[in-house]
């Protein structure tokens, strides 16, 4: 029989408000096996822990049952409390009556006959538990980097920093990301180029960072400390490590009206590329569905030319496998498509731009050359709109827009306001904006700045209509403030087109088995206090794949996951979770079905030999679970027909005796 | 007389299933209107005035009568407000009362031509008299 | 293949065009358009879902076509509208339904409405039920070089959760209709927004000012014609702009078909 401590927390009032604590520890004192009930103000405070220390010396107990928040928030620290105090930390159960109790009850009798049913439910598992000893796994020191845009970079540059090897991996020929298309940056107007391309330099250079470009992760298996990863290196059709990045090839090929991908389409490129100057690792690669030696054989102009031989026809997709001890996901965004927009004319109307097609038209490298020229006729726009939160805070139907902010617009749109009427002072500019949202160590200042100094005209409201018409678009506006309809023919239409994470996200996340948002951005194992990691351990978030960001909060998340990392891969052993699956071989018919059921692939079958009653030997079939590699998530035992698999922990009899203590 | 417009207010947002309390007043819905000239409140402010309880000058004005009912409001509006419903809320809250009809059977005449279609003529009773 | 026509009050008067060349159409593209008994005006609009009687007639059609489980067909834009918003009501609103259903089974010895027929502007059944290739093949005069400027006006397109014919904001059915018929689409961005509607009745200024502000826009694309699908659209177009003809679209239909000069003597 156990000697169980009961330990209720007030939370302050945030359970003692609408939970009557002290009937509580009263209504559990009598429950079978309890010795000791008590309640105190903050049960994880220390003083509350010394009471818990107190009374499992005092009172002889064997098991505890803290009533409390959710186990996902206190648990390890009373499984500590009770190794302090010299017990198995997994003869502590919680009774969650804050989150599944006082928080969604108004009314104190009924909260506090829910708390006790919950506390009784707790009372009878413990009655059941057993000491558990959790194993150790080794740790495999390199980490995968999935994401090669500035959050990739600066995450595997910190972790190389530390002395640990890392791979990123990159679906497009070169890494650089978003950023890498960008002209300026906000709020103090450095150029992308320049403070991006030595970052991806130093990546390049250093000895402990391995880049496979033009890849994708194929499948990745096992857990924290032990994943195994297949790489998906797409064929370039040019050898990597014998091209020099001349870029012969690139002026040769006759193929020229490709639509140029890093300047969005508004020019073209040919069908072997490099897609931009500075581009890491500087190689060229053809496009398949462009080239013609690879369509019909018919071709081989980059082949002649390429002086070093590292065109390669013939090259296939490979795939590697590789071993990694962490994984951290810098999958970045993309703009929304604008299709659904289209009373902004985004496809009727070729000057009517996404901002991120802005900033390729003033790059020094874009289209352009950097000279404000609108697409349709090459002319300098003389009066140029802004609408701001296309697609962004939109709830009326989910297939068109987001119902979440971007939170980068606001200041890139006043950016590009300010840039406009500093070259190009003849020009009018008009944002028109629902809020401006500037939160961010010398945003506001920046936004006040594009207002005051330059001149430009912000205007409260939304645009409504763009009809182009002539060499005119005409904008069709409300002006808030001023209570009128705003009819503007403009040159040039720029839409802040809201964000979203890059479609390679949902897929990787289905294959980490980590957790998305109905946005598919990732989900952070807690919004506050863990915000870089994945609730998936070993898998951190780095930058906009776990939500809008810009670039400074992107380069900070960036180095804290690699913070994590490096905190995960200097360990040389980890503690596992002994809460796993365990077959009874006695029971286990050999079906298959637990194999079958399991994500993690933690279960295999052996033939096992058995002494049989009349002393002579089958051998039978049987299912044996690594438990390295089991999460512990009791699929198998469900499946089992038979009912040989059983959860450490939470034992289908423990279980059973929960359901019994709450319907009694 | 403040908890009377209160009440008028809430009935039109239950009659109209329109709540005005999702507007982030963005102001997308008056940007887009075609007949914002013709109107003395304009979409964005009847949202605005029955969320409110505003609701006597509503009642009072001519824009009720100039909305086309185009729905251009409904469809580009981000968050979903509908406001053409409510303002077809506030007209039926007016020419539901007895006598408060817009137009009668004896204003017609004058508004024919020879071409103009039946059509017109419906939709304009269904639109102004109950 | 029959389906159930209603061509409501304007089609049986001032639109008579309209009605004349979709029933003669429709029987080259293998379809018959079967004539709803003793239909009742739409009312032209749809008015707010807490007005039962306003709804009976379009129930009463919908619920004619499902007894003889035909697709309900209108070719006014406006009909169709109200057709279509009935029909959505009586599938989404339960407790409309009953209120509603209770109106008629009291009257009429058939089973309630049970939110089954489908309701096609005549545009859509040309598109997903005769589709434009098959039309395309039939084309006897193709209408080559002619550049036309679709008008769809607003009740086609809105609100866009109910009606679902296309995009509202780009849509295409009308561009690919003509396109069928060996003409040239205009595309112009004035084509989704209002003529200025029944409001021309209180107000003809106006409706001049909106109807011009979408011809001018078509004009400047190049268009050479505006088609339409609504009487009202027709007549304020007609009415207040004078430097291209606005014609129905089921006119160039029956020019493209070859039967244009029978329906005009028929």
């Amino acid at each position: 029989m156990q000697r169980i401590g009961v330990f209720v927390c007030w939370c302050g009032s945030n359970i003692a408000g609408t939970v009557d604590v002290q009937a509580v520890s009263d209504a559990l004192r009598n429950e079978p096996g309890v010795v000791f009930s008590t309640n105190y103000q903050y049960m994880c405070s220390q003083a509350g822990q010394d009471i818990i220390i107190q009374a499992v010396k005092e009172h002889n107990l064997t098991g505890i049952v803290v009533c409390s928040c959710s186990p996902r928030m206190h648990e390890a620290t009373f499984r500590k409390t009770a190794a302090a105090a010299g017990l198995n930390p997994y003869m502590v159960e919680i009774a969650n009556i804050r989150e599944q109790c006082s928080w969604v009850h108004k009314d104190m009798a009924s909260g506090t006959e829910k708390a006790i049913i919950l506390g009784k439910a707790a009372v009878a598992k413990v009655n059941l538990n057993a000491p558990l000893t959790p194993g150790e796994t080794p740790v495999t020191k390199r980490a995968l980097v999935i994401g090669g845009g500035i959050a990739g970079i600066q995450t595997a540059l910190d972790i190389a920093d530390a002395g640990f090897p890392v791979d990123i991996v990159e679906k497009n020929p070169t890494i650089g990301g978003k950023m890498a298309q960008l002209d300026k940056t906000f709020p103090t107007l450095d150029c992308a180029a320049c403070i991006l391309t030595p970052k991806m330099v130093d990546v390049a250079q250093n000895d402990n960072i391995r880049i496979f470009s033009y890849s994708e992760v194929e499948d990745i298996k096992g857990f924290v400390g032990n994943f195994d990863v297949k790489i998906r290196k797409k064929a370039r059709f040019v050898k990597e490590d014998i091209c020099t990045g001349c870029g012969l090839c690139t002026e040769k090929c006759p193929v020229r009206k490709v639509p140029n991908e890093f300047n969005l389409g508004m020019d073209n490129r040919r069908a072997i590329y490099i897609p931009f100057a500075q581009a890491v690792p500087k190689v060229a690669t053809i496009d398949p569905d462009a080239c013609n030696m690879l369509k019909s054989g018919k071709c081989g102009v980059c082949s002649k030319v390429c002086t070093a031989g590292a065109i390669d026809y013939k090259q296939q997709d490979e795939i590697l496998d590789e071993k990694y001890g962490a994984i951290v996901v810098a999958t970045g965004f993309n703009p929304i498509s604008m299709d659904k927009f289209d009373e902004y004319a985004y496809n009727q109307s070729k000057d009517v731009i996404t901002s991120l097609e802005f900033e390729r038209l003033t790059n020094a490298a874009g289209p352009t050359q950097g000279k404000l020229l609108r697409p349709s006729d090459l002319k300098h726009p003389h009066t140029i709109v802004f609408v701001q939160c296309v697609g962004s805070r939109c709830a009326s139907c989910a297939e068109k827009g987001k119902e979440y902010c971007s939170k980068i617009c606001c200041m890139y749109t006043a950016k590009h306001a300010m840039l406009i009427r500093d070259k190009y002072p003849d020009t009018e500019v008009y944002v028109f904006y629902i809020d401006v949202r500037t939160p961010g160590k010398n945003f506001d200042e920046f936004y006040r700045r594009a207002v005051e100094e330059y001149g430009v005209k912000y205007i409260k409201g939304m645009v409504g209509k763009v009809v182009p018409e002539g060499d005119k678009l005409k904008v069709q506006a409300s002006d808030l403030i001023a209570g009128k309809q705003l009819h503007i023919d403009a040159d040039l239409v720029v839409l802040a087109a809201a964000i979203e994470p890059d479609k390679s996200a949902r897929p990787l996340a289905t294959m980490l088995t980590a957790s998305m948002d109905t946005n598919d951005f990732f989900t952070e194992a807690h919004p506050k206090l863990r915000p870089v990691e994945s609730p998936t351990a070993g898998v951190f978030l780095s930058g906009a794949c776990q939500g809008p960001k810009d670039i400074p909060e992107t380069v900070s998340q960036a180095s804290a996951a690699a913070a994590k990392v490096i905190g995960l891969l200097v360990k040389d052993k980890l503690t596992g979770n002994p809460c796993v699956a365990s077959a009874n071989e006695m029971m286990c018919n050999g079906c298959s079905t637990c194999e079958r059921v399991c994500p993690y692939g933690a279960i295999t079958y052996i033939d096992k030999e058995f002494r049989m009653p009349d002393r002579t030997v089958a051998t039978r079939r049987v299912a044996q679970v690594n438990p390295a590699v089991c999460q512990g998530c009791g699929a198998c035992t469900v499946a089992c027909m038979s009912g040989a698999m059983d959860l450490r922990g939470f034992m289908s009899s423990q279980i059973i005796a929960e359901v019994d203590a709450i319907c009694k | 007389m403040h908890n009377d417009n209160r009440k008028i207010a809430d009935e039109i947002i239950l009659r109209s299933g329109v709540n005005p309390r999702k507007c982030m007043k963005c102001g997308k819905c008056t940007a887009t209107c075609p007949a914002f000239d013709r109107m003395e409140y304009h979409p964005h402010q009847f949202v605005y005035m029955v969320e409110t309880g505003d609701i006597e000058p509503l009642l009072e004005s001519k824009s009720l009568y100039t909305c086309l009912s185009c729905f251009a409001c409904v469809d580009r509006c981000p968050r979903g407000v509908e406001p053409a419903k409510l303002v077809e809320g506030v007209r039926n809250a007016v020419i539901r009362q007895q006598g408060k009809n817009h137009m009668t059977a004896d204003d017609v005449p004058g508004k024919l031509d020879s071409d103009l279609p039946q059509q017109a003529i419906v939709s304009a009773f269904r639109k102004y008299t109950k | 293949m029959k389906v159930s026509y209603f061509p409501g009050c304007t089609l049986k008067n001032k639109a008579k065009d309209l009605d004349v060349y979709a029933r003669k159409c429709a029987e080259i593209l293998g379809v018959t358009l079967e004539e709803i008994e003793n239909w009742q005006c739409c009312g032209g609009v749809f008015t707010s879902k807490d007005e039962v009687a306003t709804k009976l007639s379009s129930l009463r059609a919908l619920r004619y076509a499902q007894d003889r489980s035909q697709p309900l067909v209108s070719v006014c834009s406006a009909c169709h509208n109200v057709l279509k918003q009935t029909n959505y009501l009586m599938q989404n609103d339960q407790a409309f339904a009953n209120k509603a259903n209770l109106y008629m089974t009291s009257n009429e010895s058939c089973d309630p409405y049970d939110g089954t027929t489908a309701v096609y502007h005549y545009l859509e059944l040309l598109r997903d039920v005769v589709g434009f290739d098959k039309i395309a093949e039939k084309v006897t005069n193709p209408l080559t070089g002619r550049k036309i400027a679709p008008y769809y006006g607003c009740l086609l397109l809105r609100p866009n959760s109910v009606m679902q014919m296309d995009d509202p904001e780009n849509p295409t059915i009308f561009e690919d209709f003509i396109r069928a018929l060996g003409a040239e689409p205009v595309v112009y961005s004035m084509r989704n927004e209002c003529c200025g509607g029944y409001v021309t009745m209180e107000d003809p200024d106006f409706s001049k000012s909106k109807s011009n502000a979408v011809v001018n826009n078509a004009v400047s694309f190049g268009a050479e014609c505006v088609v339409t699908a609504c009487p009202l659209c027709k007549y304020n177009l007609d009415k207040n702009t004078h430097t291209i003809p606005v014609v129905y679209f089921t006119e160039l239909l029956a020019e493209a078909l070859g039967i244009k000069e029978d329906c005009d003597n028929a």
